[in-house]
């Protein structure tokens, strides 16, 4: 593949974190490439947010590297590695509540100073255009699946090269799932957005997914193409059976 | 629940008496012994037990008649749907736009109307206690508010920087050595005249130095810990001023401050004091009106800071930082900061209102800063609704006004004899309209969040209609 030539946008390298003592990551590498669509999945507790919040430098790895475009970003404060160019959907969508649409839009724009603001909500807008249609509601009235569009619509605002996005489909009904995907895939097509994408639902996830990762208990124990892993007979018995569709 | 029963239930009567009996049973028990009987004092010096039964009666009747009256009123409401008024709602804001500069017009004149109609010996109370005094508790509401109902930290400790500003400037204007050395730069006379004018912003810097302070150690707060820690605080700074004697004077706290001047004239009787000046007769009222108005200009620097602020980047910030902190973060708001400059520009205010109430006041004492002061003003920022500005002035007049005017009904004690002084009951009706307020308004009396930007019109939607946000 011509991506593996290049650098990786993103690379993980033997992270370890902690809480307290309690280890969550034992030594994880990662590679996003440009233009990728990473997925990353794994059963309950195995570690998957505390690697996207790591990368965030919130909890800090205790050993390993992060390197984001060639800069060392792992003692980097959260606010910093923001301002970089990472942008993160956090899990459980996170709106602020009692903000309308439109100002928890304008937060996610708060990292270059509103200087793209007009431009960039119409693109969000033509990207979701249930968000547009809202703009003034508050967000803590907004669905299930309509915050969650506003929430990675937030995280598109601050113009990222990646986009970190955790459990995107957590809590949703099966057709929202689809089009929240839906949109992910168009994104990533469109706007040539790098994507590292965190999932419990293994499907729809491995489906979209250029490569991917599973996690179990802090380790990561297979990779490969998105496909290869849909058709893996030991991801199939761990992550599929019970068929998410 | 209400919304549950579509067609009209008849109305059980059983059913309610017996709530209304096992209530008044209820009463019954508590104030039998709280109530029914009073210790007594014979000419023997022997206690004897009085007792009430006619008290007891008539209370535990009235909790019966009361609870039937409202499981009466439930009952017949119970299949209503109560209709949202979807006008309300604009109508809040509508009031807010106009009625702000009617208000404010009628405080400028405030003080020539009451001097109109109650004459000079009269006035002083009607501005003094009630002008006045509300208007330093709207000030600190409104800079509690930036901490609290911006930010969401919730600070039990506010009074500690009304404490500052008040100390601050007091022990500036009453320090011998800057005194001194303000006498020997620009002569003897001037420190006394321009000492309060030159202080209030010390004391604002000051305190927004302590608020910083205090922001520190609790950046990784929230909620009930930071409530705490707050509160314990605002208690260090009071027992300080109390125990460090050299430095405050202790409990005999500090006197003769020096009253503001008008801009360097005196308010006194002499040649050149502000009635000769202008050739007025002296009274002592010409002070009182000046104080009311600086203390209604400062508390509208106040109002029209904090409502800039949300509409910059920082406020917005504060407004985010109050719904989720995480998400804020993943934003690339830097929390610390937003967090510091909350407390900060907060304590700023806390601390100019402080310097002011010194200057008013003449003397201050820890007396005047226990936590009372900051649970007063955390109710009228709670009552009025979080992050209203309008809020928090019909809360002031509500709490701060209703107590004074509790001193006004005298003719109570026809009824209840001599020893009957209403202001003993205020803690009883602060509660009282407390719990009301819960029941019928819990996210204050205006809880209309306006947004602070707009794409093409005004609207707002209840905050009744959104779930709660933690924090």
């Amino acid at each position: 593949m011509s991506t593996t030539e290049k650098a990786p946008l993103l690379a993980v390298r033997g992270v370890k974190t902690y809480y307290g003592n309690i280890i969550a990551l034992k030594g994880v590498d990662i590679d996003v490439h440009e233009g990728e669509i990473v997925t990353m999945i794994g059963a309950n507790g195995a570690g998957k947010s505390t690697l996207m919040m790591t990368i965030f430098g919130k909890p800090q790895a205790r050993e390993g590297t992060i390197t984001y475009d060639g800069r060392d970003i792992t003692r980097m404060p959260t606010h910093e590695i923001a301002h970089l160019g990472i942008a993160q959907s956090p899990e459980g969508r996170r709106v602020f509540p009692r903000m309308s649409v439109f100002e928890n839009l304008q937060m996610g724009a708060s990292v270059n100073n509103l200087a793209y603001f007009d431009e960039d909500l119409e693109k969000v807008c033509a990207i979701f255009p249930r968000l547009k249609e809202r703009l003034q509601q508050r967000a803590g009235t907004l669905s299930g699946g309509e915050q969650q569009m506003l929430a990675i619509a937030r995280a598109l605002m601050s113009r990222p090269r990646l986009l970190l996005l955790d459990e995107p489909s957590l809590g949703l009904a099966p057709i929202v799932v689809r089009q929240i995907f839906d949109v992910i895939r168009e994104v990533n097509r469109k706007e040539g957005m790098t994507v590292f994408l965190v999932e419990q639902n293994a499907y729809h996830a491995l489906k979209l997914a250029t490569r991917a990762y599973v996690m179990v208990n802090g380790l990561i124990t297979m990779s490969g193409s998105g496909k290869e892993l849909l058709s893996d007979p030991q991801v199939k018995a761990a992550y599929l059976e019970g068929g998410h569709h | 629940m209400m919304m549950e029963a579509p067609a009209r239930e008849p109305v059980n009567f059983a059913g309610l008496l017996k709530d209304a009996v096992l209530a008044a049973a209820i009463a019954f028990g508590l104030f039998s012994l709280l109530l029914g009987l009073k210790t007594d004092q014979t000419l023997n010096n022997q206690m004897v037990l009085v007792p009430r039964p006619g008290l007891l009666a008539t209370v535990v009747g009235l909790v019966f008649v009361g609870r039937f009256l409202i499981g009466y009123w439930q009952a017949i409401n119970a299949g209503k749907i109560k209709k949202r008024k979807a006008a309300a709602t604009p109508l809040a804001l509508k009031i807010e736009k106009y009625g702000t500069a009617a208000f404010v017009g009628f405080l400028f004149v405030y003080p020539m109307m009451v001097l109109g109609t109650a004459g000079p010996s009269g006035a002083i109370k009607w501005i003094d206690n009630f002008g006045i005094q509300i208007l330093i508790y709207i000030m600190l509401g409104w800079g509690l508010n930036i901490v609290v109902g911006l930010a969401g930290l919730l600070d039990l400790g506010y009074v500690a920087f009304y404490a500052v500003g008040a100390y601050s400037y007091a022990l500036l204007a009453t320090s011998e050595p800057v005194k001194e050395f303000m006498a020997g730069l620009v002569g003897p006379t001037f420190w006394p005249l321009w000492a309060f004018w030159i202080c209030l912003p010390v004391a604002g810097i000051l305190a927004a130095f302590w608020g910083v302070l205090l922001g520190f150690p609790v950046l990784r707060l929230r909620g009930d810990y930071l409530a705490i820690v707050t509160l314990a605080f605002g208690e260090i700074i009071r027992l300080v001023l109390i125990n460090w004697v050299e430095f405050s004077g202790g409990y005999a706290g500090i006197s003769s401050i020096p009253r503001p001047s008008f801009f360097g004239v005196p308010f006194n009787a002499t040649e050149s004091g502000f009635a000769a000046t202008f050739g007025l007769e002296f009274t002592p009222i010409y002070r009182t009106i000046f104080l009311f108005y600086v203390i209604l200009v400062l508390a509208l620097i106040t109002a029209v800071v904090s409502t800039r602020l949300r509409r910059l980047p920082v406020g917005r910030a504060w407004e985010a930082l109050r719904e989720d902190e995480i998400a804020c973060r993943s934003l690339g708001i830097n929390t610390v900061n937003t967090k510091l400059t909350a407390f900060a520009i907060g304590a700023m205010f806390g601390g100019f209102a402080g310097a002011f109430f010194a200057a008013r006041q003449g003397f201050i004492s820890p007396e005047s800063f226990v936590f009372l002061e900051s649970a007063q003003i955390l109710a009228i920022v709670v009552l009025g609704g979080m992050g209203s500005l309008l809020g928090v002035v019909i809360a002031s007049i509500m709490l701060v006004g209703g107590v004074e005017l509790l001193r006004e009904l005298d003719f109570l004690k026809a009824y209840f004899g001599d020893n009957f002084d209403p202001a003993q009951y205020r803690m009883l009706i602060f509660g009282a309209c407390m719990v009301l307020m819960m029941l019928w308004k819990p996210r204050g009396l205006i809880s209309v969040r306006e947004p602070s930007v707009f794409l093409k019109e005004k609207k707002a939607v209840s905050s009744d209609l959104v779930k709660e946000g933690h924090g």
